[in-house]
């Protein structure tokens, strides 16, 4: 087991972890020869946002997709509702939304095609309705039927939302959601996260800007790591 | 206790798992076919490679309708190699750098049959058109009907084994620099067998030999193939995006 070192994140709300929906138990991450973070624990409510900030290099990306399910932590485990949650798990890949740095969209599609394409990549019929009603929201009605490399960097994390809007699923994983938004944007996030949480979802965002959540919604998890720090020999 | 999901979350479905696998097959299928006949220039780009090759050789060899005939079936099936070789990146890169790879992979679909859907719709636009249009290259050739028959044959059984085993080496090279040029020097002594036993089959007929045990191999290796390299590609697929 590497060493803490000073590298721990800040104090989590672990009394709150018996009725947690998500949790994380003592993870370490490794990145070739760094140790990116490690015995970093926290527990997530339904209902609530964690929000994980840290310098560049910290490995917040890293700590994103292990919740997701793409990276199998170095040491420690993920449980969701309970179950030890491993990577590709397949309740948790039923449960997870997962938005990266990458967008995700064909350029050869439309917007409206890409969301369908999402959808019934998720196991449920696409219905066309819901994607029009999705892209209203997002302020992309008047785009819809645009090949996706038509639109602008801003006009592509929409579509994200609109996804997000139509993923019915439990868990967000947002890396920067920010990034390339527009006020009118954050409000779209706004909204989305104020239903999300308010249905009982969980989301966990990455993020250098405050996150718009109300405050008693969020807890916040800081890694301190900066990534340079040799790596400690396993036994 | 943690709350039950309210009902504005999809709950995951036991879907019968047969029922499941054939949607995620289809799924993968029809959306690269789609996006494949979206992007005419590159599709229409490999295909002329394929053809400018072929017609290349009688250029430079003698015309005699000896050295042509047997030359023939070797180059066309080198060439075909060749083309598939060339369309391997299509089939994982551009997801893989655009981040459709990551959510495909988390999708409650088993990544294992949308994988298969990707490699049957990566054949069925370049290995089938191939395996089509082999029999009018052949012409160039001085090859007899009967001869190119057996090509477009061993073709149609050969070029699925191409994009299987291609796309084993497509998804191990994903990520990697000079990602291209590894991928040929992993794939094609992979693609040896299929060369010898398919230009094989077609030079059995020509000298008066029976082809059926050419084929007969060829199909075993195509039945092999198809049973293991959506594994091995789902499992590479995964390892590339740790």
């Amino acid at each position: 087991m590497p060493e803490p070192s000073g590298r721990r994140a800040s104090p989590s709300p672990i009394t709150e972890q018996r009725d947690a929906s998500l949790e994380g138990d003592r993870l370490c991450a490794q990145r070739g020869y760094a140790t990116l973070f490690a015995d970093v624990s926290f527990a997530v409510r339904d209902g609530s946002a964690l929000v994980v900030t840290g310098r560049n290099g910290s490995g917040k990306t890293t700590l994103l997709r292990m919740l997701a399910g793409l990276t199998a932590p170095a040491a420690g485990e993920i449980r969701w509702r309970r179950s030890v949650a491993r990577p590709f798990d397949g309740r948790l890949r039923a449960a997870v939304a997962f938005n990266g740095h990458l967008p995700a969209l064909k350029d050869e599609l439309t917007a409206e095609e890409n969301l369908a394409q999402w959808i019934s990549l998720g196991d449920r019929p696409p219905a066309s309705a819901a994607i029009r009603d999705a892209l209203a929201a997002v302020a992309l009605e008047r785009r819809r039927s645009l090949p996706v490399r038509l639109l602008s960097q801003g006009q592509r994390r929409r579509i994200g939302l609109a996804r997000l809007r139509l993923s019915q699923r439990p868990l967000w994983i947002l890396d920067e959601p920010l990034t390339a938004l527009d006020s009118d944007g954050i409000d779209v996030l706004r909204n989305l996260l104020d239903a999300h949480l308010e249905a009982g979802g969980i989301c966990v965002a990455a993020s250098h800007q405050p996150l718009p959540v109300a405050l008693e919604r969020q807890q916040a998890l800081r890694l301190e790591g900066d990534g340079s720090a040799p790596m400690e020999r396993a036994p | 206790m943690s709350a039950p999901a309210p009902a504005t979350f999809a709950e995951p479905q036991d879907a019968d798992e047969t029922q499941s696998v054939l949607a995620a097959f289809g799924w993968a299928l029809a959306r690269d076919v789609r996006i494949a006949l979206r992007s005419k220039a590159e599709l229409g780009v490999q295909l002329l490679f394929y053809v400018i090759v072929v017609s290349l050789f009688p250029l430079a060899a003698s015309p005699s309708r000896d050295v042509l005939g047997t030359l023939g079936p070797g180059v066309l099936w080198t060439a075909a190699l060749l083309a598939s070789l060339l369309s391997l990146p299509r089939l994982f890169t551009s997801d893989f750098a655009d981040g459709t790879l990551e959510q495909i992979a988390l999708s409650p679909r088993p990544l294992t049959a949308l994988v298969s859907g990707k490699i049957a719709a990566h054949w069925l636009t370049t290995g089938l058109p191939v395996a089509l249009m082999a029999p009018v290259l052949g012409a160039q050739y001085a090859l007899d009907s009967a001869l190119l028959g057996m090509l477009s044959l061993s073709l149609l059984i050969g070029t699925p084994i191409l994009s299987l085993l291609g796309a084993v080496g497509a998804a191990l090279t994903l990520g990697a620099r000079g990602g291209g040029s590894l991928l040929a020097l992993l794939v094609l002594p992979l693609y040896v067998p299929v060369l010898i036993f398919g230009a094989g089959a077609v030079d059995a007929v020509r000298t008066g030999v029976a082809a059926g045990a050419h084929l007969s191999l060829l199909g075993a290796g195509l039945l092999m193939a198809a049973v293991a390299a959506p594994l091995a590609a789902a499992a590479a697929v995964r390892i590339a995006l740790d």
